[in-house]
């Protein structure tokens, strides 16, 4: 059963081939036996996920389902859920237990889907390893020396090792199509403000974006079409109405205008990566596209801006983890000076305050204009070159990620080369623009994401485009061997 | 770009982050790294390009000036480290 999709599980479930409590149990006794090969799951939540399951099951029987009526999901730990501890992968949280549901998750609750437990992440979803996590790495489900990915690791190895179909996450440089490049999963970053931020714990908020992860283009359809809402409460929410993002999945996309932007095939590309990318839009040609070369001349600019305006908006947003309202406070502080340097220190992880210090650097006084100030510039730049180049195609594609997964602990002494691993994805955080990654292939034999970029919310043309592709290959239906 | 010792403690101070004695020279040199790396963007001519803050450039939009959120005082007082008579509690800061 766990090799089920979620559009298969919604037709066996209202088809009675199975219940939502049968595969809600299935999946729960999988994480028990498995988890402890990837380390995926920060907190299971077995007993309220079967109650769900049991009142899913009730609403199928009396056909008064909604759209994932039974469907088990897991939600990244950035989540805030109600009565559920919400740790965002760091010691300062690991007693916080919200009084309140995000959004998201309140979407999925209404929507019917079960909730499994919180998926592990990097420390406040800053890493692109998994490793600067509190409760330890996760391994990647292709081979367990090497990294799943981040900051989503944890949802992305969790779909990937079939332990949940489908999983939230987080996006703020790359954070979802990452990790599913590196873990043979389909993950979508949807536009700036598709997805409401209230209850998703803040990094960098112009930046950050919820989204799916899931086995197929049509899976993170059906997952975005109960995420995506507009919200009161999150005024950066954009005010659009919910719709039904498989509604044109089965388009033909002949004529389909592919712009393929030089500066994502140079240097520092793996070979192999490149490859099986060539291959991809290959198979896009044989399917009735047209490829474009196109110019995105500022893209290297886009990871030092990024370093920049993430960390500022970081140091704002994490200074209010002060010791005194929730969350970790030091032991016997001398004096409230004392309780928040000490608090703060203990409570972060190393990652965490570089960029917090990064940030405060940018932000101080004499230094605004020279960093933030000019990123910001810099910013409007970069999504000037997408404007661009969207007069001309339709959607943009290249490599996710220049390498496949990394061996836990490899980049782990070099931030600035941690940081490279997000250089094809952070433009399109800086932007605004929606994202995806899709498995097309193998390089030295570990999962190649291939990137589709769309245009503002044009996140329908750009699931048509991974679906097709989807339909007329199998990479997304191979799966990880089984840990032993 | 190098960052010095005194620099760091000061960010540290502004951040109200405690650093170790024994870490500060990593992490000077780790915030080096980052600080070169950001510097790339010195060399761009920006003259005259407005600084983006919201990708889609809308505007902050406005509500209506109601109570919408019940009082959930206690709730929220059971998350602190130390709380009393409905207050969070820290310790002193005036004499």
């Amino acid at each position: 059963m766990h090799q089920l999709t979620i559009a298969e599980i919604i037709r066996g479930l209202r088809d009675r081939q199975f219940s939502s409590v049968e595969i809600t149990s299935h999946l729960l006794e999988r994480i028990q036996q498995l988890d402890g090969h990837y380390n995926s799951f920060i907190t299971v939540t077995g007993e309220q996920a079967l109650a769900q399951a049991a009142a899913a099951d009730a609403r199928l029987a009396a056909g008064d389902a909604p759209a994932l009526c039974g469907v088990p999901i897991a939600h990244k730990d950035i989540f805030c859920t109600n009565g559920v501890r919400t740790s965002c992968g760091s010691k300062m949280l690991d007693n916080f237990v919200p009084p309140y549901d995000a959004t998201v998750v309140d979407n999925f609750q209404q929507a019917g889907a079960v909730s499994l437990g919180k998926t592990n992440m990097d420390e406040f979803a800053m890493g692109s390893s998994n490793e600067s996590s509190f409760y330890g790495a996760v391994k990647n489900p292709w081979d367990l020396a090497r990294i799943p990915g981040g900051s989503s690791g944890g949802s992305a190895a969790a779909v990937a090792a079939q332990l949940v179909p489908g999983t939230t996450a987080t996006d703020t440089g790359g954070s979802i199509r990452q990790p599913a490049a590196m873990t043979g999963t389909t993950g979508l970053k949807p536009t700036y403000g598709r997805v409401s931020r209230w209850g998703m714990i803040a990094f960098a908020s112009s930046l950050d974006q919820g989204g799916p992860i899931a086995r197929t283009a049509e899976d993170a359809a059906l997952m975005l079409s109960v995420m995506a809402s507009s919200d009161s409460k999150d005024s950066t929410c954009l005010d659009r109405p919910q719709q039904d993002y498989t509604a044109s999945l089965n388009d033909s996309i002949a004529g389909l205008k592919i712009g393929v932007p030089r500066e994502y095939f140079g240097e520092g590309l793996d070979g192999e990566v490149g490859a099986r990318v060539q291959e991809a839009l290959k198979q896009y040609e044989a399917l009735g596209a047209e490829l474009v070369e196109i110019s995105l001349p500022h893209s290297k600019l886009a990871v030092p801006a990024y370093y920049v305006i993430a960390p500022a908006e970081a140091s704002a947003n994490l200074s209010r983890f002060d010791g005194v309202r929730y969350g970790y406070r030091c032991e016997n502080p001398a004096d409230l000076r004392d309780l928040y340097m000490r608090s703060r220190g203990e409570g972060f992880g190393e990652e965490v305050k570089r960029r917090i210090l990064v940030g405060t650097y940018a932000l101080s006084a004499g230094y605004y204009d020279a960093y933030y100030n000019k990123a910001q510039q810099i910013r409007r730049l970069i999504k000037q070159d997408f404007v661009d180049a969207f007069q001309k195609v339709d959607v943009i594609m290249g490599p996710t990620a220049p390498n496949p997964a990394f061996k836990l602990g490899e980049k782990n002494a070099d931030p600035v080369a941690m940081y490279l691993e997000d250089i094809y994805t952070i433009a399109t955080n800086l932007a605004g623009l929606p994202g995806m990654s899709l498995p097309c292939g193998f390089a030295h034999g570990l999962p190649v994401g291939l990137q589709i970029i769309g245009n503002y919310l044009d996140e329908t043309r750009m699931l048509n485009a991974a679906h097709q592709f989807q339909q007329a290959t199998n990479w997304h239906q191979q799966t990880a061997p089984a840990a032993e | 770009m190098a960052v010095d010792a005194q620099t760091v403690e000061k960010l540290a101070e502004l951040a109200r982050i405690a650093i170790s004695e024994e870490t500060i020279d990593e992490v000077s040199s780790r915030l080096g790294d980052v600080l070169q790396l950001v510097d790339q963007l010195q060399a761009v001519n920006t003259e005259g390009v407005e600084p983006m803050a919201h990708p889609l450039d809308e505007i902050q939009v406005l509500r209506k000036d109601a109570v919408t959120e019940p009082n959930r005082r206690e709730e929220f007082l059971k998350l602190a480290p130390q709380t009393e008579a409905g207050l969070y509690l820290v310790p002193k800061v005036i004499d």
